[in-house]
């Protein structure tokens, strides 16, 4: 108990990892790097199976402690009015919640974690700024097992916005490559976009449920169910939270980061950008499954969004040279697959997608992280070629993640998907058998695209330069060992979900059960429909030999895929001719430009670019408020002291001549100009004085002398 | 100590500049260390306030009351009358903190006439923590005014190229605001003497009869009188459209003028919002009409703000208009009028001065040394200065609102606020919060990222010790609050509270039975004390 009991150190480990990296870790050599890192992801990882055993052996259908008070003072003298007019406490605890769908992501989070990191000590041995590197990857598991372990949408939103600064932090890992960089920004850019529809779907469940408590929240939804099906605000908040899943999770249309994120360190591909925080996506909506079920439009608009972006993707990645490019399209392809789940209500086949999806696709990752390790760093697939000789154990195990992937029978990734598959033909009458259709034909494509990436690198004629040639080699241990252990992984973690159809129980299934049983989907509107999602076993043996049918059907298209990529590639020669390019050039170029999509958003949305002769997008709008800002706003307020000024001149020119001119100098100088005869007499000159008075005198005598 | 607490940290910067100018002006040396040891004093005296108010948190009204409100001049009513609530003790401990790191910050940067500018910021300090203490609106004003004139000669003197300009532009503008706001007060006093027959500029009696005006002349009158106070306070926030002054003054202003007037000087608006706007005119800031106006420019604040950062070439022109931005968030909180709205837009008043603080900081780290702040002569300084790159990290990461961080703990806290009291209020706000991300990053891409190819940038030192010191204390304090805010909200808990049942259930007087604090008010407050 209590391992289960102190299950919070199980972020806290990394934490500590990435603390002392912050602090020390520029002085510590490499092996103290690798001990402090790895180690506290492996520890983490042991925690994990402790904690979770003893989570199996209580027997309680969840483990829930709240820490302490985050936000607000836990008096309760806070409160807010609710959509439904009650009172709620402004409280956000910190706590843990461990129940079956956060034991399922903590193990493969971990698990896989810890095997990426050991493989990281291989592949990032010649890399600067090792230890940065580690505290980056700690600080991911930290935030990624914090977004598992919350017990709130608040906490697991510290995880999620976690997650997306170590992504930023890791996809810009070489900070000198302008276009890391800008990669970094426009992955935590969209993501924020995603974010901001997070904070809101979240407020609006505490306006309607008073609680940001998953088990709650839960709780009151299923309660409520009847009076709150199809409802307008459950719609919306289910809505706020899929643009927040659509950021995290690449799909359209905010699944433009993912791509360029492989700018990153290749193991941080693995993890981050294919296995584990990509993932989060399908958690939260996982997680939120109460509400979905209430909201049969948000449903639809997940699973139509799903399936788009699984075949958008994949026809993108149909022609893409770039070995890691292939794959990111291929994750957000396949993470389409689990949204596709998801919205036709099956979410255990989702999860269960989730979980076999990490093995092969960190498998995939990691081995295209070997072939660039022994290709001297050349990502091109055109510059690849005949390395299975070369790099035996990579070139092995990555024939299994690509089985596995195709959807090979035997491999994990064939059970996940078919049952997938399965589902969207037959859940909710058969309503959805468009997307089927979609997911079949991706699945197609998923197929071809793989096998493209096999033939291309592993068979043929070399066609790397002398150079590169001569520096291939197998990598080291540490990285073929994780390899191994995940290629065993992608073949054997399916047969914990075969389904009754295939003569397995589908232990995976009932493991989840507790977290998705919503008797409200069975009583509500969709309560027919649904019932194939809540009880697959039933309906799989009624519906027996379509199930069959189907699933032959979907062997038959992995084969045709494997098919069509070894008659296209694998042939001699220095060039690699498209079949695509070759049928129809401008289809080819199209996709290989991502059908413009990011020409499309920088003229639109970003305002990067301008369209025509204007820029739009945040940057034109900021341009055009700056103007604003410093034309008419501080423009008025300058023009208010330029006439306050003016006012002030005019005054003292009223002044000088009005007032002082007019009034005083004006009477001064009538006075003046009178006093100019009268000055004549008084000009102060004694001869002057007695001429006058000579004058004078004479003037007098003469008069009195006359008269 | 424990009676006059208040008064000593009040004086503490005062008697720290007047000691300055017995020192001869070469000593320049002696200067700084004399200013830092009385800035740092100013903040030493300061701290056991904390434990002090701790204990009296959740005791109803004003704490550590001081004077009385007549005794300075009794034949007009206006007194030395000193007290603080949760709101004003937050602030206060913002404004020592902030007051020594900006004056540590300064003491390579500022090289001429180094005795008058610590002494001019010394006596800044004082003016702004007057403003915080004040219970008596006479009081109030006359440090609200004073602290212009510091300011004024902070940007006017040691200021960049347009600095007069800048400097004119901030003391007018400012002063614009007070005007009408001091005539609005004026009113409120008459009014309260036609109620009571007191002249008084007690602000806590004013509570009693402000309320009463739009009863008694309308509501017209009640409205323009609210409008009197809150251009003052808007100018000052500032709120968009009155924000032009901030831009000019923050890129002309020394890097510590500029953490001061972004840290704590703004902080007076939204003080004088919480502190008189709301509880003098409960009725007016709940018109519909008003109410939409206070919290529309707002929100045009939050996203206009963004938007316009997301342009500027000047590192400090962005972090001005981020602030604009900011700001935003903390008026849309008070205009909730909700407890936790106003609890939250406090913290993120806190969190404001913590973050833009160092962001400010930040600009002057590389202002210093390379004497532009034009983002297109930096690149690649992480390079070059990877200590200074992390910090600079987790405070742009603070400033976003990342959480387990300070910032994302106000703003999100404001957020269900806005939503609880309207929805689309929180959701035409969200996007604020995605330019935060998008311009700040951008900024940091382009200064810190990518090679170094301005050789002037090639010798760059990192930090030195005492620049650290000046970080490290910001950092400390944003994952505090990041992780473990509750301390801050349950400061908060008990003023909020109070001016929150004042908007809905104002205290009115009442000639036949005056409320006890009107007579408890009335006479010296240190009688209460007079027992500790």
């Amino acid at each position: 108990m209590y391992f289960l009991t102190h299950i919070w150190m199980v972020p806290l480990l990394p934490a500590a990892g990435a603390a002392i990296m912050l602090l020390l870790g520029r002085r510590l050599p490499k092996p103290v790097v690798n001990g402090i890192c790895v180690g506290a992801v492996a520890m983490s990882f042991l925690w994990t199976v402790a904690a979770v055993l003893a989570f199996l052996h209580s027997g309680a259908p969840r483990y829930e402690a709240e820490l302490y008070t985050w936000l607000g003072t836990g008096s309760g003298a806070q409160v807010f009015t609710l959509y439904g007019g009650g009172h709620a406490a402004f409280h956000v605890g910190a706590g843990v919640l461990l129940d079956p769908l956060s034991c399922v992501w903590l193990l493969f989070v971990t698990g896989v974690g810890t095997l990426i990191h050991i493989y990281s000590t291989g592949y990032m041995s010649h890399e600067g700024g090792y230890y940065r590197f580690f505290g980056y990857l700690n600080l991911f598991m930290f935030s990624m097992l914090t977004l598992i372990l919350a017990n709130n949408y608040l906490m697991m939103f510290v995880g999620w916005e976690g997650v997306g600064l170590c992504s930023y932090l890791l996809i810009g890992f070489y900070f000198h490559k302008h276009s890391a960089s800008t990669a970094a920004n426009k992955a935590f850019i969209t993501n924020r976009i995603g974010d901001a529809g997070v904070i809101l779907g979240s407020l609006t469940i505490f306006w309607l449920f008073g609680t940001f408590d998953f088990v709650k929240v839960t709780e009151l939804a299923r309660a409520q169910s009847a009076t709150l099906m199809g409802t307008t605000i459950i719609t919306m908040a289910t809505l706020a939270l899929f643009v927040g899943a659509c950021g995290k999770s690449a799909q359209l249309p905010l699944y433009v980061w993912l791509p360029d994120a492989m700018e990153g360190p290749t193991p941080v591909s693995a993890l981050i950008h294919a296995a584990t925080m990509v993932t989060a996506g399908v958690y939260m909506v996982a997680r939120s499954n109460a509400l979905f079920v209430l909201a049969p439009e948000t449903m639809k608009v997940v699973a139509v969004v799903g399936a788009l972006t699984a075949i958008f993707a994949a026809s993108i990645g149909l022609v893409q040279n770039d070995i890691k490019r292939v794959l990111a399209y291929s994750t957000i392809s396949q993470l389409g697959y689990m949204f596709l789940a998801l919205g036709v209500g099956a979410f255990a086949a989702g999860v269960f997608h989730v979980f076999t999806h990490a093995f092969f696709k960190a498998l995939l990752f990691l081995g295209s992280g070997s072939v660039i390790h022994a290709m001297s760093g050349q990502q091109d697939m055109r510059g690849m070629g005949g390395l299975r000789k070369k790099i035996p154990i990579t070139f092995a195990t990555m024939l299994i993640g690509t089985l596995a992937i195709a959807g090979v029978p035997g491999l994990a990734g064939f059970f996940s998907k078919d049952e997938i598959l399965w589902q969207a033909w037959s859940a909710h009458d058969g309503q959805f058998r468009v997307l089927w259709g979609v997911a079949f034909l991706t699945a197609l494509m998923t197929s071809f695209y793989m096998f493209r990436l096999i033939f291309m690198t592993f068979f043929g004629d070399k066609r790397m330069t002398h150079e590169e040639e001569h520096h291939l080699h197998e990598s080291p241990r540490s990285m073929t060992v994780p390899l191994m252990v995940l290629a065993f992984c992608s073949i054997f973690a399916g047969y914990l979900g075969v389904g009754p159809s295939l003569g397995g129980s589908n232990h995976f299934e009932h493991f989840l059960a507790p977290v998705f049983e919503n008797h409200a989907s069975v009583e509500g509107a969709v309560a027919e429909a649904s019932a194939a999602s809540e009880k697959p076993g039933e309906k799989k043996e009624e519906g027996g030999l379509m199930e069959y049918g189907l699933m032959g059907l979907s062997v038959a298209a992995a084969f045709a895929g494997i098919f069509a990529g070894w008659k296209a590639y694998d042939r001699p020669g220095k060039d690699v001719r498209e079949p695509i390019n070759a049928a129809a050039p401008p289809v080819y170029r199209t996709l290989l430009n991502k059908y413009y999509v990011d020409e499309l958003y920088d003229r639109l949305f970003t305002g990067r670019a301008k369209l025509g002769p204007v820029r739009l997008g945040a940057i034109g709008a900021g341009e055009a408020m700056w103007k604003f800002d410093a034309n008419v706003i501080d423009g008025g307020v300058n023009g208010g002291g330029w006439m306050t000024r003016a006012a002030g001149r005019l005054s003292s020119w009223w002044d000088k001549w009005a007032v002082d001119g007019v009034g005083v100098n004006g009477p001064a100088i009538v006075v003046r100009m009178l006093s100019y005869p009268m000055r004549l007499l008084q000009a102060g000159l004694l001869q002057w004085y007695a001429l006058v008075m000579v004058f004078g005198v004479a003037g007098l005598l003469w008069y009195y002398l006359l008269h | 100590m424990y009676n006059h607490i208040l008064s000593i940290i009040l004086f503490t910067p005062l008697v720290g500049a007047a000691v300055l100018m017995l020192i001869p002006a070469a000593n320049k040396t002696l200067i700084r260390w004399t200013a830092n040891a009385f800035a740092l004093l100013g903040f030493v005296v300061s701290l056991p306030l904390v434990p002090w108010f701790w204990e009296r948190k959740a005791e109803v009204g004003f704490k550590f009351l001081e004077g009385s409100p007549n005794n300075w001049i009794p034949t007009i009513g206006a007194g030395y009358y000193l007290g603080i609530d949760g709101i004003s003790f937050l602030l206060i401990m913002l404004t020592t903190f902030l007051g020594f790191i900006s004056i540590l910050s300064s003491w390579t940067a500022i090289d001429d006439r180094v005795k008058e500018y610590y002494a001019w910021f010394l006596l800044l300090q004082t003016g702004m923590l007057g403003v915080f203490m004040a219970l008596d609106f006479f009081l109030f004003f006359v440090f609200w005014e004073a602290m212009l004139v510091p300011m004024y000669l902070l940007i006017g003197i040691w200021g960049g190229p347009r600095r007069l300009y800048a400097a004119i532009k901030f003391f007018l503008y400012t002063l614009l605001g007070s005007v009408l706001m001091l005539l609005s007060v004026i009113f409120l006093y008459f009014f309260h003497h036609a109620q009571t027959g007191i002249y008084t500029f007690s602000i806590q009696e004013l509570y009693h009869t402000a309320p009463l005006i739009p009863s008694v002349y309308g509501t017209t009158v009640a409205t323009l009188l609210f409008f009197g106070f809150f251009l003052a306070f808007a100018i000052k926030v500032p709120m968009f459209p009155f924000h032009t002054w901030l831009p000019d003054a923050h890129v002309e202003a020394p890097t510590a003028g500029s953490v001061i007037l972004a840290g704590v000087l703004l902080k007076m608006g939204t003080y004088g919002l919480i502190r008189f706007s709301l509880p003098f005119f409960p009725a007016v800031v709940q018109y519909p009409k008003v109410r939409l106006l206070m919290v529309t420019l707002s929100i045009i604040g939050i996203i206009y703000g963004g938007l316009v950062s997301l342009v500027q070439k000047d590192m400090k022109k962005l972090v001005a208009y981020s602030s604009v931005s900011h700001l935003g968030f903390c008026t849309l909180g008070i205009f909730a009028l909700n407890g936790p709205g106003l609890s939250g837009s406090v913290l993120q008043q806190i969190n404001h001065g913590i973050s833009t603080g160092a962001l400010f900081l930040i600009v002057g780290i590389l202002y210093e040394r390379r004497h532009t702040r034009d983002i297109s002569e930096y690149g690649g300084i992480s390079t070059v200065m990877p200590v200074y790159a992390t910090i600079s990290l987790i405070m742009f990461l603070s400033s976003m609102g990342l959480p387990l961080l300070n910032g994302f703990v106000g703003e999100f806290t404001i957020l269900q606020a806005a939503y609880m009291a309207n929805w689309k209020w929180a959701a035409w706000a969200v996007p604020g919060v995605v330019l935060a991300a998008a311009y700040l990053l951008w900024l940091y891409q382009r200064v810190f990222f990518g090679k170094v190819e301005n050789p002037k940038n090639e010798k760059l030192t990192d930090l030195t010790p005492r620049e650290l010191a000046t970080f490290l204390p910001l950092i400390a304090i944003a994952l505090w609050i990041g992780l473990y805010p509750k301390p801050f909200f349950e400061i908060l808990e008990q003023p909020v509270a109070q001016i929150v049942e004042q908007v809905n259930h104002p205290k009115l007087y009442n000639a036949a039975a005056p409320p006890a604090a009107v007579q408890v008010a009335a006479k010296p407050a240190n009688a209460q004390e007079a027992g500790r």
